[in-house]
């Protein structure tokens, strides 16, 4: 509890500071680090903890945010939270479809099966009219933000606030518990495991459901960020590589890694596109991750923790 | 919808021909994770990677692109066994959990993707030969060269595979190391050195599987990515460790696409690929011919 | 009073290979059962078999009257089914500590329905950890410990389940004379607590001495089975393991 307080009350302080500076890019720049730290955090839940790869990130993502766009399109007057929880809904119950077919066999088999599942929802997306298909769907940001006044970027900077408060404490909350405990056995030997007394197939696809729920969250308000969402971008790689380099690069041991990941590479990324080139920042994630991965595998918070 | 029995041929035999591109597409992923267990998810990376040579000794040098291609062999080779160096050091000899493996070669095939986009853009590039266009006309239907090419040089790749595994000594050490590291060192063959020379072998097929890829169709960086599903369903369905399984598994995609693409139109065409691999694996992991 | 364990008819195969044929073999409740017989005759096999971690094709497995068929290796756990693996498969990222707090949490936990918490769970553990005589290293990770201290995590990880029969698969391998002594020692200690215990072991001095009766695997058939001075000079099992 004490941890969810702090975790609160940073937010805030973080928010208010950004009301203070009043400056909109900050807000955008802000919503995206965070985004990426929920997105990262919520793979991780699955990936680092568990030892189960998903690649099919964007797959979560985008159901997301085209969950958003149809029920803006069907009640326009839903407000975002609502929105947010569906979005979640959805992509967990597709996390939850998923890992009942495939995590019966080797995790091998799983992480391919997330890679497949991206072009597959990319696919019916595209091909879906309702909401916008190939052509991409426009949502018309509304001008005045519900609640706290001021710009519509800021109400959304909060809302992802919020739910990067509910993402960590979560991961926090299992990494003590006994689902936590028992994520780590299946990480470190499924065998071993289930002959200790872990139900692990039903631990897999808690977590799986977990992660896919919450990467569906995070892409909830995406269309009102972006204002206008077509497949190619909204399925862009970069999600599903940043996703699983913030973590592989901030350490996947803690619910801190992704964080840490998520502030010095998203800024890094930031810094480059702005004083580089775009292309350039996108490939910074990828090379970051490789050198991690060979490296330093523990991640940045595991170079610290030198002790265990 | 009236399903003429004309259309029907020819979206099958259409189909066969695609299977044996695919074929040549997932025969490098058949021996990297298939026999060698290593999932080279980067695979599609290569591919394109010797989509792009081709491009540049077609238009640049004047070359046919297969022939550009088997120049380009040695080289992919060498490469390939660079590749499983660096994979064998950092993770296979640490023996470390699969997660960082994979991640390397995710990272890999994003890294390619968007070296390839920088130096090449986003631009469709296409080749040019003889047999680029017209079509093999058989009185009932007819065979676009362009897709018999990519069949005809795939069917050669698979059958002179094919014999190396199963009638040289390397070869037969290759199929050995899937399965009992310690008696082919009790053979004194060194399992490492196996398992580089097999992985080289795995990226010099992509060389021609790339310029059969650019044949077969335009080709752009992010096109990779869609293989990947068709590649592993393929290899899946096949039966892992089984060469004549995959070619099967890939023809049995090719129609099932070709039939979608006929009949549903070609959008949807990427998703069969998916929808087998969920089948296959829900139903009978262990594929058609696999061990 | 039935058998606690009662294996019957088991068959297991791979691919075109028996691994098992048909073996019939009884436990009863509180019983020292050795089972020794040749590299691949089937031994860890059966195990694998009757803890659930591979699905035999014929026969059946009861455990306390209750059919095994069909359930999951950690169903079979938290019924009292508790092994041992014969290379160690400790939780590399764990501490000893919470090696056993596994299975105390998913095995015992999950039995009795909560009535372990907090502190109690901690004390637990160093308790299990005590009685193999590795309190001592209760924060420490398991690459930093010895090939018998793995051996002990590895029989504590099993003990912390609470099991009412132990499989303890060539706990021994390797072993210097004292060290074998030790396990031995700590495995009828655990007998002694009412554990029924089958104890997998090519060391025959260890075979000998911890079991009250003896069976013998040969090429997955079960060929002698009966009290362990009488199964050494049967004929053939001297033939088939023994040697003259």
């Amino acid at each position: 509890m004490p941890f969810t307080l702090v975790l609160i009350a940073v937010a805030a302080a973080i928010f208010a500071f950004g009301r203070w500076l009043d400056n909109s890019y900050a807000f955008v720049v802000g919503y995206i680090v965070v985004q990426y730290m929920v997105l990262g955090t919520a793979w991780n839940i699955l990936g680092g903890y568990t030892g189960y790869v998903n690649f099919g990130v964007t797959a979560f993502f985008a159901i997301g945010a085209y969950s958003t766009v149809a029920l803006h399109k069907l009640v326009p007057t839903l407000p975002l939270p609502v929105m947010i929880v569906v979005g979640g809904v959805l992509a967990g119950l597709v996390g939850l479809g998923t890992g009942y077919l495939t995590l019966r066999l080797r995790g091998v088999f799983f992480s391919i099966a997330t890679l497949a599942l991206a072009v597959v929802v990319q696919t019916l997306i595209t091909n879906w009219d309702f909401v916008g298909g190939a052509r991409g769907a426009y949502v018309l940001r509304p001008r005045m933000a519900p609640l706290i006044g001021g710009e519509y970027m800021q109400y959304l900077f909060l809302l992802m606030l919020g739910l990067g408060v509910i993402v960590l404490a979560t991961a926090r909350a299992i990494e003590r518990s006994a689902l936590g405990y028992g994520f780590a056995a299946i990480r470190d030997d499924e065998g071993a495991a289930e002959a200790s007394g872990v139900p692990t197939l039903k631990l897999k696809l808690i977590a799986t459901t977990l992660s896919g729920g919450f990467m569906g969250m995070a892409g909830a308000p995406l269309p009102f960020q972006v204002t206008y969402l077509d497949p190619a971008s909204g399925f862009s790689l970069n999600y599903a590589v940043n996703a699983i380099a913030m973590p592989l690069i901030g350490g996947t041991g803690s619910w801190l890694g992704p964080v840490v990941g998520a502030v010095l590479v998203g800024g890094l990324q930031e810094y480059l596109r702005v004083t580089i080139s775009s292309a350039v920042n996108v490939l910074v994630a990828g090379v970051l991750m490789v050198t991690f991965v060979i490296a330093a595998p523990q991640g940045i918070v595991g170079l610290f923790q030198r002790k265990r | 919808m009236a399903v003429s029995l004309d259309l029907l041929m020819n979206a099958v035999i259409s189909g066969l021909l695609l299977g044996g591109f695919y074929a040549a597409v997932s025969i490098g992923v058949a021996i990297s994770f298939g026999m060698l267990d290593i999932v080279n998810i980067a695979h599609p990376a290569f591919i394109l990677l010797g989509s792009y040579i081709a491009f540049i000794g077609n238009t640049v040098f004047g070359i046919d692109p297969i022939l550009a291609a088997v120049i380009m062999l040695p080289a992919f080779y060498l490469l390939g066994m660079a590749a499983y160096q660096v994979y064998y050091v950092a993770f296979e000899r640490r023996d470390d959990q699969s997660l960082r493996g994979l991640s390397f070669f995710f990272g890999a095939l994003f890294i390619g993707e968007v070296a390839l986009v920088l130096i090449f853009g986003v631009d469709y590039r296409t080749v040019q030969a003889s047999y680029i266009g017209p079509s093999l006309d058989l009185g009932l239907f007819a065979l676009p060269l362009r897709l018999l090419v990519p069949f005809l040089v795939s069917m050669v790749m698979a059958v002179g595979l094919q014999l190396f595994l199963s009638r040289t000594f390397v070869g037969r050490a290759v199929q050995a190391v899937a399965q009992d590291q310690q008696a082919l060192r009790l053979m004194a063959a060194n399992p490492t050195r196996i398992k580089r020379i097999a992985f080289g072998l795995s990226i010099a097929t992509a060389s021609l599987a790339g310029a059969c890829l650019i044949i077969y169709q335009p080709v752009e960086p992010s096109i990779g990515r869609e293989y990947i599903g068709r590649i592993f369903a393929i290899c899946v369905l096949g039966g892992l460790g089984s060469l004549p399984g995959m070619v099967i598994a890939a023809m049995t995609l090719g129609i099932a696409e070709s039939l979608t693409s006929t009949f549903f139109g070609p959008s949807w065409a990427p998703a069969v690929a998916f929808g087998i691999l969920l089948v296959t694996l829900a139903v009978r992991p262990s594929g058609i011919l696999g061990r | 009073m039935t058998a606690l364990l009662q294996v019957a008819g088991l068959g297991k195969r791979f691919g075109g290979f028996v691994a098992l044929d048909a073996i019939d073999l009884d436990v009863q409740q509180g019983e020292r059962l050795g089972l020794i017989g040749p590299n691949g005759s089937g031994k860890s096999t059966l195990v694998n078999c009757v803890c659930g971690t591979l699905r035999n094709e014929s026969g059946s497995v009861h455990f306390a009257d209750e059919a095994l068929d069909g359930l999951s290796a950690h169903q079979r756990t938290r019924r009292g089914l508790a092994r041992s693996f014969q290379l160690p498969r400790p939780f590399a990222s764990l501490s000893l500590a919470e090696n056993v707090r596994i299975p105390l949490l998913y095995t015992v936990k999950a039995r009795d329905r909560g009535a372990l918490a907090g502190a109690a769970i901690d004390a637990r553990c160093l308790d299990v950890l005590g009685q193999v005589g590795l309190a001592g290293k209760a924060e420490r990770l398991p690459r930093d410990l010895t090939q018998i201290e793995m051996r002990k995590l590895e029989l504590a990880r099993a003990m912390a389940a609470e099991p009412k029969l132990l499989i303890a698969d060539e706990a021994m391998a390797g072993l210097s004379h004292g060290e074998v002594d030790e396990i031995i020692a700590l495995l009828i200690r655990l007998n002694e607590r009412g554990v029924t215990v089958i104890m997998i072991e090519h060391i025959m001095r260890a075979v000998m001495e911890f079991s009250q009766r003896l069976a013998v695997l040969v090429a997955g058939r079960k060929i002698a089975d009966g009290p362990p001075k009488d199964v050494v000079r049967d004929p053939e099992v001297v033939r088939a393991y023994l040697g003259e």
